[in-house]
């Protein structure tokens, strides 16, 4: 088991420098230029030249590159182009609205779609069924933007219940800051809860023809002890595969929620450092977001061994 | 079923986001609440041209020696009066007495010079330093007196010193300004939340108005349903034009369309063949029908031009006539040319204006003959590509900074216009002060260019301002921009 996890630490610390490698590529190759952008149309060539300097743009790519990874291995981020504080400083703010968006979007969509999805097998071709297809169906075809706009319509300026944009901030209160995340957090769950209903019921269904079910159910145990116990145990691979993809789509994917909800997130953060060329706060955000999505994976595995003890004798 | 059900809970849910009013909320009258498109990047705005920095900090929390009012006009601020010499070159000002910086250090006279040889120091980012660029010196004769001298006359000083960019620093608190401004204005800078809101509050415990919070809520419809919901008070550059009609017809808010000086303009490659070619070009001018650009890409909402200038300005000159919509012309004017299947590349930047006009503009040149293909850039690319390199056929661009005439004389424009007789206006504008014989060398400009149909003028930019009923004093007009709240106040 430590050999593997070492090994698995070792997979992560290559991928995460070939993922800077290519994002410092990617980077450089976007055109626009950041200097250019931040003092505009009436931009003089010595003002240009002054900002450039100050920016360290006339510094070689490759001596970019390794004080970029220096820094990042010394434990300190570049300071924004545009906003002129500390990156990490910028990510921090916003990793505390994104990852607990994320975390709740996750769990509702979880807690609706597992229960859906047993539900919809165990009454595979009746109503109930069809029922929870339908809402699949339709969870999977809203688009989550639109939804969005949509119960802001509905909770926020018809019936006044929720605020129809913005975060008030974790010091405004536990209860206010959760209550400005239910709507953000119900859009983005509710096409994942879809798929994951989707994905369970079939999981579900596939464990319930196994051999295994049957003995469990010959041998006289409760149809309810037989599903929980035996099937849901058993179809739950796949299901943690979905899930894991999902917080990472949650993470990365909230960009459009975000600007929906007016929610200072690090999906803005991205937007925003694109449309500035803020290369500085780009390159450390999409790192980020590689080493969360690779860690997550990471996870998943180990889950996956907890789960199944059969992966755990294979390694 | 159960699909049905849920269908009809929506259905049912949707009728009532119509019906049902929005729920009275008690407003605290000395707190306003604005919601901005656009996040700024950081509060200097002597150092960076996003128009977003102005947008708060503007009169509110820094301070010019003149400023800009809602009409355009040149007022007194930090300077209470000035002289100016009969030769035009030497500007005396006399400051306001009394005046402290939000750290409490006092405003003088060194700050002026501080303030100005900041801007157009050799290592300045100042996004203006040619505001600048007739100043020779700049002196502290007393405390309360600064003088300006010039190394040319230059006729638009007092409206230049207007501008967000030549606000008043100090030297103690310049270098941090991007993050804790320190101004002089009536509003002083209490929080910034990044991502969600900056919070101004007044330094006189008697204002009207006490506390000034600028929400950024990037998404148009969402900026509406922050309205509606009573999330924001005032949103005083609405980006969806679609949704000012119901608003209108809201009882619980205020439209105001007023003017910008945004000419929103199709711009072409003057030297890039067949562009190059008098014709070509005023055969496009023929092809474009602005009414029908005004009506399809802005919903109505903007006043159609005919040279580059701001029909509200009193130098300007209505020449649309010049070119009025005839395609068949258009036809004439390109055969005569020798141009036949002309094919040209339109690069929009993402501003609705662009993308939603460039589609319309697209299917009116067509009707003449000409093929065009749409390429959508981001501002990023459109800046070094369109706007540094040159590297276009045609663009749609509204040019917001105000009487800016001059760029059509300058030596390299992305125009790649290049006319003897307007640089000799414009020569001659700038030794002109007499505001009558401005005004009829910038009417020569408006006709020279409109004759060699530099760009095919559409229309000029409105300005949508909503906000919530008994908000007074906001502006109307955006001859700068700005969200100037030192005159608002609750009714």
């Amino acid at each position: 088991m430590l050999t593997y996890l070492a090994r698995r630490v070792l997979v992560l610390l290559v991928t995460l420098l070939v993922a800077s490698l290519a994002i410092f590529i990617v980077l450089e190759v976007l055109p626009g230029d950041a200097a250019l952008l931040i003092l505009g149309i009436e931009a003089q060539d010595d003002t240009l030249a002054a900002l450039r300097t100050q920016m360290g743009l006339d510094r070689p790519a490759a001596l970019r590159y390794l004080a970029w990874i220096g820094g990042l291995a010394s434990g300190t981020t570049g300071i924004s182009h545009t906003y002129d504080v500390p990156v990490s400083q910028l990510i921090g703010e916003r990793l505390t609205l994104t990852v607990p968006l994320a975390l709740i979007a996750l769990l509702v969509s979880t807690l609706i779609a597992i229960p859906l999805g047993m539900f919809a097998a165990t009454r595979r071709g009746r109503p109930g069924d069809y029922g929870v297809m339908g809402f699949s169906q339709i969870g999977m075809a809203i688009p989550n933007f639109w939804f969005a706009i949509l119960s802001i319509l509905i909770f926020a300026v018809a019936l006044g219940w929720f605020p129809a944009s913005g975060f008030p901030g974790w010091d405004a209160g536990l209860g206010t800051a959760l209550w400005a995340l239910v709507l953000p957090a119900l859009s983005l769950a509710l096409p994942e809860a879809a798929i994951l209903a989707r994905v369970t019921r079939t999981s579900v269904l596939d464990t319930l023809g196994a051999d295994y079910v049957r003995t469990a159910r010959a041998k006289g145990l409760a149809p309810r002890r037989v599903l929980w116990g035996h099937v849901l145990r058993n179809a739950l691979i796949p299901m943690t595969t979905i899930i894991g993809l999902q917080f990472a789509f949650l993470l990365a994917g909230s960009i459009v929620i975000e600007a929906v909800f007016a929610l200072p997130g690090v999906g803005r953060l991205i937007f925003q450092a694109v449309s500035q060329r803020d290369l500085v706060v780009l390159r450390d955000v999409i790192l980020l977001l590689v080493t969360l999505v690779v860690v997550v994976n990471f996870l998943v595995d180990v889950a996956y061994t907890a789960i199944d003890p059969r992966t755990r004798r294979g390694s | 079923m159960k699909t049905m059900r849920i269908a009809a809970a929506i259905a049912v849910a949707s009728g009532l986001a119509f019906l049902a009013t929005p729920g009275a909320q008690a407003q605290q009258k000395d707190s306003l609440t604005i919601g901005l498109t656009l996040e700024p990047p950081h509060l200097d705005p002597t150092a960076g041209a996003a128009a977003a920095i102005d947008e708060i900090v503007y009169a509110n929390l820094f301070e010019g020696l003149t400023r800009i009012d809602d009409n355009g006009a040149v007022q007194p601020q930090l300077a209470e009066s000035w002289d100016v010499s009969g030769d035009g070159l030497v500007y005396t000002f006399t400051l306001q007495d009394g005046v402290k910086f939000h750290d409490g250090t006092n405003f003088d006279a060194d700050d002026v010079v501080f303030s100005l040889d900041r801007a157009r120091a050799d290592g300045s980012v100042n996004a203006q330093k040619q505001l600048f660029a007739a100043i020779d010196t700049v002196e502290a004769v007393d405390a309360r007196t600064a003088r300006i001298t010039l190394s040319r006359p230059e006729g638009a000083l007092l409206f230049n010193l207007g501008w967000g960019d030549a606000v008043m620093v100090a030297r103690e608190s310049a270098a941090t300004n991007k993050v804790a401004p320190i101004g002089t204005g009536p509003f002083k800078f209490d929080r910034w939340v990044r991502g969600s809101q900056i919070r101004l509050v007044a330094t006189d415990d008697t204002r009207a108005i006490r506390k000034v919070t600028f929400r950024f809520v990037p998404d148009p419809s969402a900026q509406i349903a922050a309205l509606k919901a009573g999330d924001i008070d005032a949103v005083s550059n609405l980006q969806a034009p679609e949704a000012v009609i119901a608003l209108q017809a809201d009882p619980n808010f205020e439209v105001a369309i007023g003017s910008t000086e945004g000419e929103t303009i199709l711009a072409m490659n003057n030297s890039r063949a067949p562009l190059n070619d008098i014709r070509v070009r005023q055969a496009i001018a023929h092809a474009i029908d602005r009414q029908a650009i005004i009506d399809g890409a802005m919903f109505g909402f903007g006043t159609p031009i005919g040279t580059h200038f701001a029909p509200h300005h009193p130098a300007y000159v209505d020449l649309i006539a010049t070119y009025p919509h005839d395609p068949a012309r258009a036809r004439a004017l390109l055969a005569d040319a020798g141009q036949s299947d002309l094919k040209l590349t339109l690069k929009l930047p993402p501003p609705t204006y662009a993308r939603r006009g460039g589609e319309i503009v697209a299917a009116q040149l067509k009707e003449a003959g000409i093929t065009v293909e749409i390429i959508p850039v981001e501002w990023a690319q459109w800046l070094e590509q369109v706007f540094r390199g040159t590297d276009y056929d045609l663009t749609i661009v509204s040019h917001t900074e105000p009487v800016d005439i001059g760029i059509y004389a300058r030596d390299t424009y992305y125009f790649n216009y290049d006319s003897p007789s307007l640089k000799a206006l414009m020569a001659r504008l700038n030794n002109t002060s007499d505001q009558a014989a401005r005004n009829r060398i910038l009417g020569q400009a408006q006709r020279t260019i409109t004759s060699d149909s530099v760009s095919a003028y559409m229309f000029q930019l409105a300005k949508l301002g909503v906000w919530r009923k008994g908000l007074k004093g906001m502006w109307r007009n955006a001859p700068v921009q700005a969200t100037d709240v030192t005159g608002v106040r609750w009714e």
